[in-house]
């Protein structure tokens, strides 16, 4: 079974199936990045561009990373390189990245959807590293393998994710990929940072922390992005911390082996303690690690549509 | 006041419309003739008894049991002349108006510059009767710049011809300075135009506050950003007995709350687009920003109130807040993207759709399109009585036609509806006794 698609551009799209498809092939590329020389040469030839119109160090670095270590060639774009600024629409950009003979353009933009008109409009495979609040599916594939690594399963787990909802694509993109996958997820922020209607999304919402952790097997904490501040959302960072900040005493309302997650950067003392951030039950790092993974999954997944590859050639 | 379109001479002299049904709301629905002479209503009936009809210099138009109706008025579109002319013109818009119907638009004052001062409106009709095609009344803005501050010159707005007044696009924030506007157009008759929406509630929202917002992580625009202000201009309407006209309204409650208003007597009324009662945010759902208007897109339950508002009286007009933009424009992402349709050349049609759907009846659904809103403004259009300007619609109600945006006459395609099968076509449309768009 493959993926059967030419783009990643939301989890909404993905069956189930689907997603652990991605995650078992996640899980048989990650033993290259132990190997002494962490090369295999699935996409040997092959062009992927990073066109990057957000600021993000991780994300492209992990998806230059994943393309390097299935041998494809990377080029990175971003705005202040290219033509973006000269008023060209992102289609333009891309129809140019394409005709340069790219076969796969990972983006990331501002705007919601801007990943799925790209799709349309190119014959290239997109992966969506971010669209404006929407989705960001790989972080909720590699928050999912980072779970299933660490707890054996998805499904049944009681996983709460804290923080900015209304305003986060890898809230989104989480609620739906563990909903897809039977956990039992929850959700707790101030209401100001709730969106409309989540509730139809499948999961329970919370206003207090100390609630909504009593019994999780699994916290994902999201970055309280401070350029909300300004905007009626929050009346402090300091009160924002004392309510929502994920310190040791509150973390014994979890269960005893619960794991944190986090997308970073950390803001720390906001809404997570350093004491926690540094301590075992985070696996912050194993994200990072993982998302190199599962992106070259993705990569090989999406190169193997219209052109089969082999891992093993 | 000056309320004419100094249109180029009748032509010709001595016309009769025959062989079509007359739908003059509130006057004739039948079988009928119009009689035409230079440029005016002689006579509707059949058959035609004024001695002129047998006069040997007539010129017989034949309507082939088509529609025969008072040309189309439209409330609320956007010309963009001055200031955007790259959108759209004058001469432009009025050629798409007059294809769809149109022989009466009304063009808000968001131009560059304003239209808050005497010589841009004097500039706009001049433009309209360079054009030769629709009547183009122009409404004024309510603040200079339309900045919501200091009230424009009002008084010198209507002499020159300005048939209302409006901040449409950047609506009055400050309840006082709406209050003023209100007492301040008492003196001149006319009414106070008012794009219902809170910019503070709306807080760069792109689309409908709800599910499908919710699940495309687009920033939202919650009903109540145009309620509270719906219910604002209503106590305004109220504390002043000002004529208050809301635009363009879009959720189920401020249907309500007008339909509650109308029944304590506030001298309110309301108008609504064809698009706000024939789609719903769904059609946002693969980021198109052809369906990208505000206020936005609702829900179906919305969109069903609409339908009811229309019926029952609550909802006096459909206007259509065409809206050109270029497609460069367009084609930028969602989000980005400027807000607005245009509308002249699918009013009907998707008008006509309540009709076939037995919302309205035909006679009801022209109404809303001619008479009625032409009242509201208090212009000298929207009936085939003798004595009335020969402005005349003649469309086929059932052809069914698919829609074609490169084919409008507008100078932007940004339309929804393109390949849309829709019923309904006009063939001819006539102003002042001349034939200004002719598909017959």
């Amino acid at each position: 079974m493959g993926l059967e698609r030419k783009d990643l551009l939301t989890i909404a799209a993905l069956s189930a199936d689907q997603i652990q498809l991605i995650l078992t092939t996640a899980e048989s590329l990650k033993e290259v990045g132990g190997r002494d020389i962490k090369k295999v040469p699935a996409l040997r030839g092959k062009t992927v561009v990073n066109l990057f119109f957000e600021p993000s160090t991780r994300t492209r670095t992990s998806f230059e990373l994943a393309a390097k270590r299935l041998s494809a060639d990377v080029i990175n774009f971003s705005p202040s390189s290219s033509s973006m600024v000269k008023g060209e629409t992102l289609v333009d950009t891309a129809r140019n990245i394409e005709a340069m003979q790219a076969d796969i353009i990972v983006l990331r933009h501002s705007s919601p959807g801007a990943a799925e008109n790209l799709a349309r409009s190119v014959g290239s495979s997109v992966i969506n590293a971010g669209d404006g609040w929407h989705e960001h599916p790989t972080q909720a594939l590699l928050d999912v393998f980072t779970i299933k690594e660490k707890k054996g399963r998805v499904s049944g787990l009681v996983i709460v994710i804290v923080g900015d909802i209304a305003h986060s694509r890898v809230a989104r993109s989480n609620i739906l990929a563990l909903t897809k996958l039977g956990a039992e997820v929850r959700v707790v922020a101030p209401p100001t940072m709730i969106p409309f209607g989540l509730e139809h999304l499948g999961v329970e919402i919370f206003y207090n922390l100390d609630e909504a952790l009593i019994n999780t097997d699994v916290i994902i904490m999201l970055r309280l992005q401070r350029e909300r501040l300004g905007r009626t959302l929050l009346p402090s960072l300091r009160e924002y911390a004392k309510l929502f900040c994920l310190t040791p005493e509150r973390l014994k309302l979890a269960k005893p082996d619960v794991i944190v997650m986090h997308p970073g950067p950390l803001n720390r003392g906001v809404e997570i303690s350093p004491s926690v951030a540094d301590s075992p039950v985070a696996v912050i790092l194993d994200q990072v690690t993982n998302g190199v993974s599962v992106r070259m999954a993705l990569m090989y997944l999406l190169s193997g549509f219209s052109e089969r590859s082999t891992l093993n050639e | 006041m000056t309320k004419k379109t100094g249109q180029s001479p009748p032509f010709p002299h001595l016309l009769c419309i025959q062989g079509g049904i007359v739908i003059d709301p509130g006057h004739v629905n039948g079988r009928a003739d119009v009689l035409i002479q230079n440029g005016s209503i002689i006579e509707v009936g059949f058959p035609l008894t004024n001695p002129l009809s047998q006069d040997s210099s007539i010129t017989i138009l034949e309507a082939n049991g088509w529609v025969v109706a008072p040309g189309l008025v439209d409330l609320h579109c956007h010309l963009r002349e001055p200031g955007f002319e790259y959108k759209e013109t004058i001469a432009t818009g009025a050629a798409s108006a007059v294809a769809g119907g149109f022989t009466t638009i009304c063009c808000m004052p968001n131009t560059q510059p304003v239209n808050d001062n005497a010589a841009i409106t004097k500039f706009m009709f001049a433009q309209a009767q360079e054009a030769g095609k629709a009547r183009v009344f122009p409404i004024g803005a309510i603040t200079k710049k339309s900045e919501g501050e200091e009230l424009a010159d009002i008084g010198e707005l209507v002499d020159a011809g300005c048939v209302a007044i409006s901040d449409d696009g950047r609506p009055v924030m400050n309840s006082l300075v709406m209050r003023r506007a209100l007492e301040y157009a008492k003196a001149f008759g006319i009414p106070v135009v008012d794009h219902c929406e809170d910019l503070h509630l709306t807080d760069g929202g792109c689309m409908n506050e709800g599910m499908v917002s919710t699940e495309l992580g687009m920033p939202g625009i919650p009903d109540a950003s145009e309620e509270v202000m719906v219910a604002r201009n209503l106590a305004l309407a109220d504390l002043t007995g000002v004529h208050v006209h809301l635009a363009h309204l879009s959720t189920a409650r401020s249907v309500e709350l007008v339909r509650h208003a109308k029944g304590q007597g506030l001298p309110v009324s309301a108008e609504v687009c064809p698009h706000h009662f024939s789609i719903t945010e769904e059609a946002v759902r693969c980021y198109n920003s052809n369906a990208k208007m505000n206020p936005p897109l609702r829900t179906d339950e919305d969109l069903q109130a609409l339908k009811q508002g229309l019926v029952d009286g609550t909802i006096d007009a459909i206007a259509t807040d065409h809206a050109p933009h270029a497609l460069q424009e367009k084609q930028l992402e969602f989000d980005t993207a400027p807000f607005g349709i245009v509308g002249f050349e699918t009013a009907l049609p998707l008008t006509l759709r309540l009709v076939h759907e037995g919302v309205l009846s035909l006679e009801q659904a022209l109404d809303k399109l001619t008479r009625s809103p032409a009242q509201l403004f208090h212009l000298p259009v929207g009936s085939l009585q003798p004595g009335s300007h020969a402005d005349i619609v003649v469309f086929d109600p059932h052809e069914e036609w698919v829609v074609d945006p490169t084919t409008f006459f507008s100078k932007s395609q940004n339309t929804p509806f393109g390949g849309w099968t829709v019923r309904g076509k006009v063939k001819m449309t006539i102003v002042d006794g001349r034939i200004v768009y002719d598909a017959r």
